[in-house]
């Protein structure tokens, strides 16, 4: 039998070591020890995480959605105010007579036209002469440009839109919105009607089906701009001059930032454009605003499950102090100790953040899918997730690590 | 240092480095009997307050294949001797030695290293780790000795056959008796081949039976050659020892070896060869006196 013994002074002693496959599996042998109290302390890592993750994810979907409720419309308009004027002692007309043009000429403008209504002192509007009787009708009359009908993109039921003949020479002509002209009880252009403004009398030259941007325009008479100027003068203060350019998509704003200088090269200030918020705008203010909240909950969830982690790994420490001495008895240096307890609280962290990770996916999975959403996940997210948990670990556990370390195990070994 | 004494040891190479394995080495046979455990004025005080002296400098040597046993009431330093034997404690004066190596001033690093793979412990309590069966835990002396993992359960499976549990390797400690538990921890304590096993009272926690069955195992794996340091209170288990210490108040005193049973008929056969020495001495005095009986008595010694 080999004796139990090799009878050979051996001068050297080599040091004792803990390679890393053992201590892959000391560490994960001292957690499935106990495999309840294990998957509670993950438990709010895993919150914390899989909070993050689902936060993050919907937040991108909910942006990424903006595009798709995005108004074609609203996007592709920009307006111009004359601050100038609301600002104005008397009543002034800050945008140049070619304005219409100027604007045109900017790259990405489809058609651009100014308008405002007219101050009117009492109700004006009238089919009939004055001397015929009837009471005339409180309709808008709305002073425009052709430039604004076509930017409005005004539909006709018949007849025509003014034109520049009509602007140039400040005819009086009008064009209908279709509930103006029910009301004055004009349906069609076949009698070539006219109606009476303040008793001066307009020829119908157009009745609307309908238009995009300018609801104003339904009820009410619309009279060439320069007509407008001649007859009543510039508009009053509290109802200042606009203009309505149409864009191309994606240009509203850069127009915007062009177009005041473009008509008062001069004074820009005088005219204020104001372009809708640009959908990369729109989906900023999106994250961030649900940033802000729901990643300060999830930040909290991760902090309870550090200290969840920090709390069992100490326990742990302090349940198996036999075990350590054990361990040092046989051969183990304090720092093996320490990074077997390290690696352990690692492993729940880095656990925790994979299921995370898993579950907040399928959270904002399951919301996406419930808003017919398109879901979207930055896949750096997710790879983070596990490694964030892992970090999370490690610290936690370097309390507790170096508790292990310097239990004695003479004391140890004694209980 | 060249000890002019063979009995010590040669600490002159004891140093510590890269183990060469069992590669080619002094040749055991001219090897002259080498101490495995020295304590050279060796204390240990508790640090206060009070201070307390639990063990006053002692000197102790325990050589190569002894059989040593360790006998004290409690509270007599016992558990502080073992500490500083096993490198669980440092002792406060003096020196101490293991297979040549001091280290009581030591690093922890080379006690570490000495403790992996000189030292065998076997604990009252056993200390297996109640989750993993008994070759798992033979096989976790086996970690921090950083033995191959490739050798590994090969290596725990002669250790248990070494013990007798070479049939139940997958047991959890929980089904085996408390005897099978302690054979288990003997197999842990072996399987690296160590100078010494130290057993901190290794009965203490067994049945009369399953005491017996232990002793039996220890004096077998003493015949092969073990070096053993039991501590006990069992005097019957220190009996079987070849020497026994008692200490007591801290205070190691060395019994005659005459209580041991195979000591006895040791003694006896030395008295008797005394006698016969003297014996034999003084017939050939007489005879020399005889031959010499003409001379006169001033040479007679």
């Amino acid at each position: 039998m080999e004796p139990w013994l090799v009878d050979r002074p051996r001068p050297a002693v080599a040091p004792s070591r803990l390679r890393l496959p053992d201590l892959g599996s000391e560490a994960l042998a001292g957690l499935l020890q106990r495999p309840a109290r294990a998957a509670l302390t993950v438990l709010g890592t895993v919150l914390g995480i899989g909070g993050f993750v689902a936060i993050v994810a919907l937040s991108q979907t909910a942006a990424g959605q903006i595009g798709r409720a995005f108004n074609l419309q609203d996007a592709t308009q920009v307006t111009v105010r004359d601050s100038g004027a609301a600002r104005a002692a008397s009543p002034t007309l800050d945008f140049p007579g070619d304005s219409d043009a100027r604007v045109a000429q900017i790259h990405g403008v489809v058609a651009a036209g100014v308008w405002w209504q007219v101050a009117l002192s009492k109700a004006s509007v009238s089919a009939l002469p004055a001397s015929a009787g009837g009471s005339p009708l409180g309709l808008p009359v709305i002073a425009a440009s052709p430039g604004a009908l076509t930017a409005s993109g005004a539909q006709l039921a018949e007849g025509v839109l003014f034109n520049r003949f009509h602007q140039d020479r400040a005819e009086n002509v009008a064009v209908l919105g279709p509930t103006a002209a029910s009301e004055l009880g004009i349906t069609s252009l076949v009698n070539q009607p006219a109606i009476f403004i303040g008793g001066q009398p307009f020829t119908v030259v157009g009745i609307l089906s309908g238009d995009a941007r300018l609801p104003e325009l339904h009820l009410s008479v619309i009279v060439p701009e320069n007509t407008a100027l001649k007859i009543w003068g510039p508009p009053a203060r509290f109802s200042v001059a606009q203009m309505l350019v149409h864009t191309r998509l994606g240009a509203a704003q850069v127009v915007a930032r062009q177009v005041a200088v473009a008509l008062r090269p001069g004074n820009p200030k005088l005219l204020t454009a104001s372009a809708p918020a640009s959908p990369a705008q729109l989906r900023h203010s999106v994250t961030s605003s649900l940033n802000a909240v729901f990643l300060a909950l999830a930040g909290i969830a991760l902090f309870v499950g550090a200290v969840g982690i920090a709390n069992t790994t100490l326990v742990a420490v302090l349940e198996r102090s036999g075990e350590i001495g054990l361990r040092r008895a046989l051969g183990a240096r304090p720092r093996h100790i320490a990074v077997q307890f390290l690696a352990e609280s690692t492993a729940l962290g880095l656990f925790g953040g994979l299921l995370g990770a898993c579950l907040g996916v399928l959270a904002a999975l399951a919301v996406s899918v419930y808003q017919h959403w398109t879901a979207l996940v930055d896949p750096r997210i997710v790879l983070a997730a596990p490694a964030a948990g892992a970090i999370i670990g490690l610290l936690a556990g370097l309390y507790p690590a170096l508790r292990a370390s310097s239990i004695e195990p003479a004391d140890a070994l004694r209980r | 240092m060249a000890p002019a004494d063979p009995g010590l040891a040669r600490s002159a190479d004891a140093g510590l480095g890269p183990d060469p394995g069992p590669g080619p080495g002094p040749d055991p046979a001219a090897e002259p009997r080498a101490p495995v455990i020295e304590l050279v004025a060796a204390g240990y005080t508790y640090p206060g307050p009070p201070p307390v002296r639990a063990l006053k400098p002692a000197d102790l040597t325990i050589w190569r294949g002894e059989h040593v046993a360790i006998m004290g009431p409690s509270g007599s330093g016992k558990s502080t001797l073992l500490n500083l034997i096993g490198l669980l404690d440092r002792p406060t004066e003096g020196r101490l030695r293991i297979d040549g190596i001091d280290l009581g001033r030591a690093s922890e690093r080379d006690r570490a290293a000495v403790r992996a793979r000189r030292i065998g412990f076997v604990f009252q309590s056993f200390h297996l780790l109640p989750h993993r069966s008994a070759v798992e835990n033979v096989m976790l002396a086996q970690v921090y000795a950083d033995l191959p993992r490739r050798r590994r359960h090969q290596a725990a499976m002669a250790a248990l056959s070494a013990v007798g549990l070479a049939g139940r390797p997958d047991s959890l400690p929980t089904a085996l008796s408390g005897g099978e538990r302690q054979r288990v921890a003997i197999a842990r304590a072996l399987v690296n081949h160590p100078s010494l096993l130290l057993c901190d009272e290794p009965t203490g926690n067994l049945d009369s039976a399953a005491t017996t069955g232990l002793t039996n195992l220890l004096g077998h794996l003493h015949e092969q050659g073990t070096t053993l340091v039991v501590i006990t209170h069992n005097p019957a288990v220190g009996a079987l020892a070849q020497r026994q210490i008692k200490i007591a108040d801290g205070v190691l005193t060395e019994t005659a070896p005459s209580a041991a049973p195979g000591a006895q008929e040791a003694q006896e056969a030395a008295e008797i060869q005394e006698a016969a020495e003297i014996q034999e001495a003084a017939e050939i005095q007489e005879a020399a006196e005889t031959q010499e009986g003409g001379h006169d008595g001033a040479l007679a010694g």
